[in-house]
């Protein structure tokens, strides 16, 4: 045991290795986020870079406790994540079920789903502003051309229809996430208790609701964690198709944030919402994780 | 309860068939075991059965209905898979309650039933378990118990030992072959061991490419065989064939040996025809150590080229007609290879088979 402790201690090798990834570490990870942190104390402005120094204490926190904009904007992530993740959920379970049924041409279908996903979040946002303008918008003329309207439906200028149609983009580009992953779930699925649910008197629904699904539910939560970060720091979709607007209508925690600290170049304020924000993120990881963890824990007499 | 009746039964992927026209009468509550080699389209008769696969051609009735367009569901049966098919994320009482729950029993009959199974098989203390946490043995139970709370017409077995150790195959098997005794139900079993099909049993339906090839008790098969491929199927270790022609009212090995064709057989077999002699190897034993009786059959003279003791008896490798045979000695006793013994075989237990069709000589 002492000649244990005496290699530690005169053996410089171990710390010489582990040097480089400590010190990138702190200076990549630890470091800005003590100096964001401190910055969210001051009333730090990018204009006015000597008020870095100036010490408040949480004013800054006290003040966005009384905020309406802030907390509007956290209420409306908040609902932009619960309606597009239970979207998300269903249209990817359901493509997911059809894509497991098909036997021809599967790879293909498998290939072509994850099509959206390839593409940047702001092309994506400039293609759905595009269809969604009021004047040249190929919605508008299509529902025109059919003869279901005779008016222009101002998708991107009303405050509900904006936001249906930013969760509409972000559904459209997202939701091969769940079906990916829930697909990849139908494939590791035994066959075995399917049919034994067949045979035990089960029908198609009854199988799905009290085998597949269960089955299912740790891929889903998966899927949940990774999208719940996802659509949190939900930023460039917005930015592009409507900058937050019509009259703030729009806006989200992190377009309200960047708006803060670089437009009104008040970093000191938009680090303490950002740091709230991240309560919000890791609130909704550790929720789903716990779920998680429980549902793999049953699972573990699946063969 | 209820007897099962195939008739003409096809089953065909494309343009290939697995199962060709089976016919089968499977009475009520009778124990009745499809056995044959990996491919013979056993278990496929079984999913049709079941329900989980189409039939192509024919018709299946349980208890005088007909099933074909039935789904699982409605054909009142339970299946015991070899896999044991549990749902892993529901405790054993869950399991076991599933389909009584499903068809919307009230909770006490369904926690009478599971009480009920969970005692016929010994599972009380595991009722709060979930599958992941059993053993091997203990899930084949569980697997068990699910079919039987459903009081069903008929339990559908798919090789449920064979994912098991030798030791409680064994167990398992007696705990089958009880279950079947206290619960009174029609049982279809599928399996590739003929020692399970011989031991369970009442009645053994021996398969071959899709089409069966003898129905018969136990005994019935193992006796009489009506060809070569059954007779070298059921039984262990497998019966010795020997191609032979008759000569002069003997058989002549293929390497000139004679042996005297017993009156019994003497009749199934002209002048010169070319046959196949069956021989078990229990029937083929060094004097003063098999279960012949003295002077009874005849007797050649063989060199011990390989003797497996096993204790009570010993298998013996060695050769007849230019063919390599094996022999039971019973006792314990001491055999060097290349001890020379004279052999007794037990003639009047010996079979036929025809050289060109493999079908057994009959009488007459």
């Amino acid at each position: 045991m002492t000649a244990l402790l005496r290699t530690h201690r005169t053996d410089p090798a171990p710390f010489l290795l582990l040097a480089p990834a400590v010190l990138v570490m702190l200076s990549v990870v630890a470091l800005p986020l003590v100096f964001s942190l401190w910055t969210s104390l001051t009333p730090y402005r990018l204009t006015r870079p000597e008020t870095i120094g100036a010490f408040i204490g949480l004013r800054n926190y006290i003040r966005l406790f009384s905020d309406g904009a802030f907390w509007a904007a956290f209420g409306r992530t908040l609902l932009f994540l619960v309606i597009a993740l239970n979207v998300e959920f269903l249209l990817g379970l359901g493509i997911a079920l059809l894509i497991n049924r098909i036997t021809w041409g599967q790879r293909t279908l498998r290939t072509v789903m994850m099509f959206p996903m390839m593409f940047s979040p702001i092309l994506v946002g400039f293609q759905f502003k595009f269809l969604f303008n009021d004047h040249i918008g190929i919605v508008n003329n299509a529902l025109q051309s059919l003869g279901l309207i005779d008016f222009a439906i101002p998708w991107l200028v009303d405050g509900r229809l904006a936001m249906f149609s930013i969760i509409f983009a972000e559904v459209w580009m997202s939701t091969s996430v769940f079906a990916i992953l829930l697909l990849a779930g139908l494939f590791a699925m035994p066959r075995d208790p399917i049919e034994a649910a067949k045979v035990d008197g089960c029908n198609p629904w009854q199988v799905f609701r009290h085998i597949t699904l269960p089955f299912l539910m740790p891929f889903v939560y998966i899927a949940m964690t990774i999208r719940s970060l996802d659509v949190a720091r939900a930023y460039d979709i917005v930015k592009v198709m409507t900058d937050g607007g019509p009259a703030g209508r729009t806006e989200l925690l992190w377009t309200l944030i960047a708006r803060t600290g670089y437009e009104n170049a008040r970093m000191g304020q938009a680090n303490a919402m950002a740091y709230v924000s991240t309560v919000l993120s890791v609130l909704f990881t550790w929720y789903f994780a716990r779920k998680l963890i429980a549902a793999r824990r049953t699972m573990g007499g699946a063969e | 309860m209820a007897a099962i009746t195939l008739s003409g039964v096809v089953k065909s992927y494309g343009r290939v068939t697995a199962v060709h026209g089976i016919d089968l009468e499977i009475a009520h509550n009778e124990f009745v075991v499809l056995v044959g080699p990996s491919g013979c389209g056993k278990s496929t008769t079984l999913r049709m059965i079941a329900g989980l696969e189409e039939i192509s051609g024919g018709e299946i009735r349980i208890g005088g209905r007909l099933v074909n367009d039935l789904p699982p569901r409605k054909r009142n049966i339970s299946m015991v898979f070899q896999n044991y098919a549990l749902y892993p994320h529901m405790t054993v009482r869950e399991n076991l309650g599933f389909g009584l729950k499903i068809a919307g029993q009230p909770p006490a009959v369904v926690a009478e039933r599971v009480a009920e199974a969970a005692a016929i098989l010994g599972l009380a203390e595991l009722l709060d378990r979930v599958p992941g946490e059993l053993s091997g043995g203990q899930r084949q139970r569980v697997a068990m118990g699910r079919a039987i709370v459903r009081h069903p017409d008929a339990f559908l077995f798919d090789e449920p030992l064979s994912n098991l150790d030798a030791k409680l195959r064994g167990q398992m098997r007696a705990e089958i072959k009880k279950l079947h005794q206290k619960v009174e139900t029609t049982v279809v079993y599928v399996t590739h061991d003929q020692v399970e099909a011989m031991t369970l049993a009442d009645r053994i339906v021996v398969m071959r490419d899709g089409r069966i090839e003898q129905t018969g008790t136990p005994i019935e098969v193992f006796s009489h065989p009506v060809n070569t491929f059954v007779a070298g199927f059921i039984g262990s270790p497998p019966m010795n064939m020997l191609p032979a022609r008759v000569s002069g009212g003997a058989l002549r090995l293929a390497d000139g040996t004679g042996i005297a064709l017993p009156e019994r057989l003497a009749g199934r077999a002209p002048e010169g025809a070319e046959v196949i002699l069956g021989i078990r190897p229990d029937d083929l034993s060094p004097v003063g150590h098999g279960l012949i009786e003295a002077g009874q059959g005849a007797e050649v003279e063989m060199t011990v080229e390989i003797a497996e003791p096993l204790g009570m008896e010993s298998l013996i490798l060695s050769r007849l007609g230019g063919q390599e045979v094996q022999a039971k000695l019973y006792g314990p006793r001491f055999v060097a290879p290349g001890e020379r013994l004279t052999f007794r075989i037990a003639l009047d237990r010996a079979h036929l088979f025809d050289a060109a069709t493999g079908r057994a000589l009959e009488a007459g």
